[in-house]
């Protein structure tokens, strides 16, 4: 057989290095992305992706190394250039202006004169096209902020695909998205590397990886460590060489032994900010030593739910009570004072300071505790040892009580926060999404904390997104849809199937048989 | 004077009193929309309020005077760039810092140039001020019968730079949303991140968004000090540029709402000089301090209850950088 010509990579790094002050972010990272295919880079959070990224699409420049796009070494010092080589990018927070329509959102990538009616016209023929082209759904005079997110994303793709984008660079593009929009978005990229485009997916969920990659490379510390044919690994090697060691996926635990009722919801309702009801009525109880599960896509009336409960939004109707006492009317800090304990989904919003020292986040909401004060006064040695004993426990890194928490990693501050609301001894642990934005070491560590405390014999109501998280975790599961819960599996009968049903809204016979 | 005249030559004065008040208005509009606070809008047109009378009075041009105006206007809107957009600093310090410099450098400069008093001289000769436009048959319609009378006063009657302010209202609308540096300066004061990965310099679009603001700016002192006044005295524009951003504000940051809001000040304003010294019932005379308070006392009531939700920019006051 005759040697075909080798293919010029779309994308050849070799020996990219980069430094901000003491950090190392990129260590002398080549690997090469092949024409036509869909290549993964993964890796955990502060593994240096998005760095690499920002290198390849000229928002940064590299201290060394060399970057080869279709061959031809370049150097880009702008992301103008970058376009110009034919490089798109989808950000992870997307660079759309939020109350332009659409329309005008590409009109700014594109360049092209919007001053006469003509060019107006001209303008949206060529989108409509392009977008019909790619089986790109954007209504083009729609208002940006008023779009689901999945189609805002649709519209970023359709932005870099008007660009001439050969490469197309995703920067983890399904963390805004619900299962059924991420599983479009595969299928679009499977239908974009058929045309002959390539695409980069950047990433820590180890499953997209497997499910739509051609090949993957593995960096850890700044570092690749591997580069492999997404063909020949498997979740757990993919794993490992992310973490760098073994890593279980799966959560160890014992069977759970509920005991008494702690935690009782009746006919609760809730309202958003804006009076739209989000919580429709619903009624569970978690009981000492198990821990309860809230499944469902974002947005379902999750987020109400776990805020009425901790008493920081009021609800419209129904009863909360602690340990048989009604918690309705209490405010949180009465609440905390009954033994429950908060975790909020939006860790930086409602959870920490993010300017505040380590040791100060780890009193907020605890600050009358005898232990930290001594009358008026806080007692800042007491404060402190408590801090690094807790930063020992929970196995936080940097274990300095004095630096500021926004410079801990996501992993770091929500051990944190966890440590905080442990340490308080709660008889009921309210958690929600306790992994988001944390990596895979901090996300097993966390995991084994809330059994350990359902071990204990307390009471843990755990909301999350991520499916896995629930099935690893949950003793029972209840789902929410539409702000009702749309059925109720214990662990050993849920499947993903089930709960994906209940998920979408449909009630029908995922259940149990009555 | 019967009350057709007097309609008449308040509403004339209320245009004049705009003027100013509009160009800031506009300068600030053009600094805000690409996301930079505009505080230093009094400063820079006290400061060209200076230029003009300075240099007109020294050169005996006009024009001459508008265009050091202008150089002065845009030499402060550079400062404020410099400090806010190249070095990233505070938006707020760095515009108080300006006009609170202008406010003492130019008296100071006046004194030493001129010796009077922290004053320039009085522009006495015709070609050192801006002066009305001959409009045909103005003089003759004045004498006529309704509608005369407005034809004269508030058509015709007014020196240059108000029918430019005029002018620049809808010549702003235009640039900003039918142009596609209009789009890229709005964009930048929303999300100048789409704008940067979209392959566009952020910082060079907000120093041109400044350059602008400097330009107006210095057409508004200039109109301040060689077209209302005869001359520069010290703190002359007394909370104008201010004014004018409350005018932004109440107009949203567009330009037609933002010629209203300029309207009303200015209305409020002329209203209040006719007021002075006149008995009214129960009230009896009102003290001139409160008639001249009126214009601000109405700010702050329509800026507290009457704009409603008024959204700036998101990105306005936030410093630009690529690291997150």
């Amino acid at each position: 057989m005759s040697v075909s010509p080798e293919r010029v990579p779309a994308l050849d790094l070799r020996g990219i290095d980069k430094r901000f002050g003491p950090v190392h972010a990129n260590r002398a990272v080549s690997f090469a992305v092949r024409a036509g295919t869909i290549h993964g880079l993964i890796g955990e959070n502060g593994a240096g992706k998005s760095t690499l990224m920002n290198i390849v699409y000229g928002l940064q420049s590299p201290d060394a190394g060399t970057l080869l796009v279709q061959g031809r070494e370049v150097h880009f010092r702008h992301p103008r250039e970058a376009i110009a080589a034919g490089i798109g990018m989808v950000h992870q927070h997307f660079m759309l202006v939020e109350n332009f329509t659409a329309l005008e959102n590409l009109l700014l990538a594109d360049g092209a004169a919007a001053g006469s009616a003509a060019g107006r016209a001209a303008a949206r023929e060529k989108w409509d096209r392009l977008a019909l082209d790619h089986g790109l759904d954007v209504p083009l005079d729609a208002v940006v902020g008023e779009l689901p997110v999945g189609v805002q994303q649709r519209l970023e793709i359709l932005k870099a695909l008007g660009r001439k984008a050969e490469i197309l660079v995703l920067d983890e593009p399904t963390a805004v998205l619900t299962p059924a929009e991420a599983t479009q978005l595969f299928q679009l990229l499977g239908r974009l590397r058929a045309q002959g485009k390539t695409v980069i997916l950047v990433t820590h969920k180890l499953r997209e990886i497997m499910a739509v990659t051609d090949r993957v490379t593995v960096m850890r510390q700044g570092a690749v460590v591997a580069e492999l044919d997404t063909a020949a690994t498997s979740l757990r090697e993919l794993a490992e060489k992310m973490v760098g060691r073994s890593v279980l996926l799966q959560v160890e635990k014992g069977p759970g032994f509920p005991r008494e009722v702690l935690l009782e919801v009746e006919q609760l309702a809730a309202s958003d900010d804006r009076g739209v009801p989000r919580v429709k009525g619903i009624s569970f109880q978690v009981r000492a030593g198990e821990i309860v599960g809230i499944a469902g896509v974002a947005g379902n009336g999750q987020s109400e739910l776990l805020e009425t409960l901790a008493g920081i939004r009021t609800p419209t109707g129904g009863a909360i009570r602690l340990a048989g006492r009604d918690v309705a009317g209490d405010d949180p800090a009465q609440r905390r004072r009954l033994g429950l304990a908060h975790v909020p989904e939006d860790r930086l919003k409602l959870g920490v300071v993010a300017a505040f020292a380590a040791e100060d986040n780890l009193i907020l909401g605890q600050q009358e505790r005898p232990e930290f004060g001594r009358g008026v006064l806080l007692d800042r040695r007491a404060i402190a040892a408590g801090c690094r004993q807790a930063m020992a426990e929970y196995d936080v890194r940097p274990g300095d009580p004095r630096l500021r928490l926004g410079a801990f990693s996501g992993g770091n501050q929500q051990k944190l926060v966890m440590a905080r609301e442990i340490g308080a001894g709660p008889q009921v642990l309210l958690v929600g999404q306790p992994t988001r934005g944390v990596d895979i070491g901090a996300i097993e560590f966390i995991h084994r904390r809330l059994v350990a405390l359902r071990d204990a014999g307390k009471a843990v109501l755990l909301v999350s997104v991520e499916l896995d998280e629930i099935l690893g975790l949950a003793d029972r599961i209840l789902v929410m849809n539409g702000g009702e819960i749309m059925g109720e599996l214990p662990r050993a009968e849920a499947t993903e199937e089930k709960l994906g049903l209940l998920m979408a809204g449909v009630r029908a016979e995922a259940g149990h048989e009555d | 004077m019967e009350t057709y005249t007097i309609i008449v030559l308040l509403l004339a004065a209320t245009i004049r009193v705009a003027t100013p008040l509009l160009l800031a208005a506009l300068a600030g509009l053009f600094s805000e929309r690409a996301g930079v606070i505009d505080l230093g809008l009094e400063g820079k047109m006290l400061g060209a309020a200076f230029a003009a009378a300075a240099v007109s009075a020294v050169t005996g041009s006009v024009w001459l005077g508008l265009g050091a105006a202008i150089a002065t206007g845009v030499a402060l809107a550079l400062v404020i760039g410099f400090a806010c957009i190249t070095h990233r600093g505070n938006q707020v310090v760095a515009g108080m810092a300006v006009t609170i410099v202008v406010s003492g450098l130019a008296p100071s400069l006046a004194l030493a140039w001129f010796g009077l008093g922290g004053q320039t001289p009085q522009l006495t000769n015709a070609a050192q001020r801006f002066t009305a436009l001959p409009w045909p048959g103005a003089e003759a319609a004045r004498a006529m019968p309704f509608p005369g009378l407005m034809y004269a006063e508030l058509l015709a009657g007014h020196n240059g730079v108000v029918y430019l302010a005029a002018a620049l209202v809808p010549l702003s609308a235009w640039v900003l949303y039918r142009t596609r540096f209009g789009l890229r300066l709005r964009a930048v004061g929303e999300n100048p991140h789409a704008v940067e990965s979209a392959g566009i310099p952020v910082n060079g679009l907000r120093y041109r968004a400044l350059l602008i603001s400097g330009v107006l700016c210095g057409v508004a002192g200039a109109y301040l000090s060689t077209a209302a006044n005869a001359g520069f005295v010290r703190d002359m524009t007394v909370g104008k540029g201010y004014l004018a951003l409350a005018a932004l504000i109440f107009g949203k940051w567009r330009p037609v709402p933002t010629l209203w809001a300029c309207l009303l000040f200015a209305f409020t304003d002329a209203a209040a000089a006719r007021m002075q010294g006149v008995a009214l019932p129960l009230a009896g005379v009102v003290p001139v301090q409160f008639i001249l308070a009126l214009p601000y006392i109405l700010t702050v009531l329509l800026l507290a209850g009457f704009v409603g939700r008024a959204t700036p920019p998101k990105a306005l006051g936030v410093p630009y950088t690529t690291e997150k």
